[in-house]
């Protein structure tokens, strides 16, 4: 689905993000990019959309780029317009009939769990429903590759784990391909198959790490050894 | 309850002013060309009735127009500038400069400029210039202010400039162009005030001449009803806009929200 081939990025104040970065993700597949902050992980995933161009190095889509849904750290919402407005910018942007928008926006809100909210306004949300529109929205434009740049990371563990478990469903649902940007080990052990561990700036992958299968939930034995494989990995990472 | 107090108590307060001020001029015998008492100038309003409302419809007039013109202007500039930095770079200061350059020493050169044959636009023209800088200054903060990674998710759906700029831009403005606009309201009166007197007598009609012609003749009564029609006109604009205001950003923005 994407490959990125020694990739390096410097930002104009002289930071290095990113150094000889190298990873690919087939399709399906739900892979986690993890590491330290600061390390450029962000600046990988802005990479990989296309938002950002790599001072060396290729960023490919071998089977042509594909529509992709983007959810940011923050909900990142329009404020003067309802949750179903929001859900169908993509499609507006995409100049898709308003009728046909609507149908698909209210959809996606409803996939996510909020059949009724579509004339709420994003002040009337608590932060995880929020979350939820912003997701519904990545949704809406029916993407193959779904980038998330740390989604959950403002939101308390009840409502993280929730929604946790609600992208899982919409990934196997949908046979998404998902890039999942994330600062936690727990969270990445239970929902990637694979996590790239990366080193602190400039970040390149440390080690891939394919997660042993049987983690039906967060605290059986095969999802507390893959947790062990991740600190693992990343402790080394950090220490070299 | 808090309401009603927010009405009565301003109320009372001008009850209570205008009693103490037509005592005093009765006990003390001030002269009316000197200092006419709330009696007097209601008597002197109700005598220039006519005449003081078409000085009204004067000054309204230019005002609004000025209005108009700096809303348009302003919002068009701002909307340049947001399209271009090298085009902000370059003309910005000269928009400073017309803001901090006193009206009063430009309006003659208009004046000249424009001519007297046509007094009005050459007074709306002066007014909407003390009205435009608010407007431009919020309008452009306001385009500036949008959310980047908002603006960058439109990109990856392949948005244009324009769609940019109605979808995400113009409407994250809108509450930084309406502060500017409730500034510009104000002093497009103001502007339109001090472009009457200074257009002076025989062509400008509007209620700074009546001012300086109650004034000149020691009409002072007529003079203060003049003057509170024009606090009034100011205290009208600003409300009016205040409720504009509320009404576009009642839904979702902090500034109109009432907190429970």
């Amino acid at each position: 689905m994407i490959a990125l081939q020694g990739v390096a990025k410097r930002f104009a104040n002289g930071t290095e993000a990113l150094r000889d970065l190298s990873f690919q993700v087939a399709d399906g597949e739900f892979v986690s990019l993890l590491g330290p902050s600061g390390c450029g992980k962000s600046t990988a995933l802005r990479l990989a959309a296309g938002l950002l161009e790599p001072d060396a190095g290729h960023v490919a889509y071998p089977q042509g780029k594909p529509q992709i849904g983007f959810v940011f750290q923050e909900p990142t919402l329009m404020p003067w317009t309802d949750a179903l407005a929001n859900a169908r910018l993509p499609l507006d942007l995409k100049h898709v009939p308003r009728n046909e928008a609507e149908d698909r926006a209210a959809g996606a809100l409803a996939r996510v769990g909020l059949k009724g909210f579509e004339r709420a306004y994003p002040r009337e949300l608590s932060g995880g429903m929020k979350m939820r529109v912003s997701l519904a929205r990545a949704l809406a434009a029916e993407p193959k590759l779904l980038l998330l740049d740390e989604p959950f990371a403002a939101l308390d563990e009840i409502t993280r784990n929730a929604l946790g478990n609600d992208l899982l469903r919409l990934w196997r649902e949908d046979g998404l391909t998902v890039l999942f940007v994330t600062h936690s080990v727990s969270e990445s052990s239970y929902l990637s198959q694979r996590v790239l561990v990366m080193t602190p700036r400039p970040g390149r992958v440390a080690k891939d790490i394919i997660l042993p299968l049987g983690r039906d939930n967060r605290l059986s034995p095969q999802t507390i050894e893959a947790q062990r494989m991740i600190s693992d990995a990343l402790n080394t990472a950090m220490a070299a | 309850m808090r309401r009603l107090a927010d009405i009565l108590l301003p109320l009372a307060v001008a009850a209570l002013v205008l009693g103490a001020w037509e005592g005093a001029v009765t006990h003390w015998q001030v002269p009316v060309y000197v200092l006419p008492g709330p009696s007097a100038i209601a008597r002197a309003f109700a005598d220039n009735f006519s005449s003081l409302m078409d000085a009204l419809a004067s000054t309204l007039g230019v005002t609004l127009e000025a209005f108009l013109a700096a809303t348009v202007l302003g919002i068009t500039t701002a909307i340049a500038f947001s399209q271009s930095r090298l085009l902000e770079r370059t003309l910005y200061p000269y928009a400073v400069i017309l803001q901090v350059t006193p009206v009063v020493a430009i309006a003659p050169l208009i004046l000249i400029w424009v001519g007297f044959e046509h007094i009005n636009l050459a007074l709306v023209i002066i007014a909407a210039i003390v009205a435009f800088f608010p407007i431009l200054a919020g309008a452009t903060l306001g385009l500036k202010s949008a959310d980047f990674n908002l603006i960058d998710l439109a990109r990856l759906y392949g948005a244009s400039r324009t769609q940019i700029l109605w979808r995400i831009r113009l409407p994250t403005a809108l509450p930084y162009l309406l502060s500017g606009m409730k500034t510009a309201g104000g002093l497009a009166l103001i502007g339109a005030v001090v472009a009457e007197f200074v257009a002076g007598s025989g062509t400008a009609s509007g209620l700074a001449w009546r001012i300086v012609e109650s004034g000149n003749r020691l009409e002072i009564a007529t003079l203060f009803a003049a003057l509170a029609l024009l606090a009034m006109t100011g205290v009208l604009i600003f409300a009016a806009l205040s409720l504009l205001e509320w009404w576009l950003l009642r839904r979702w923005h902090e500034s109109a929200l009432s907190r429970p």
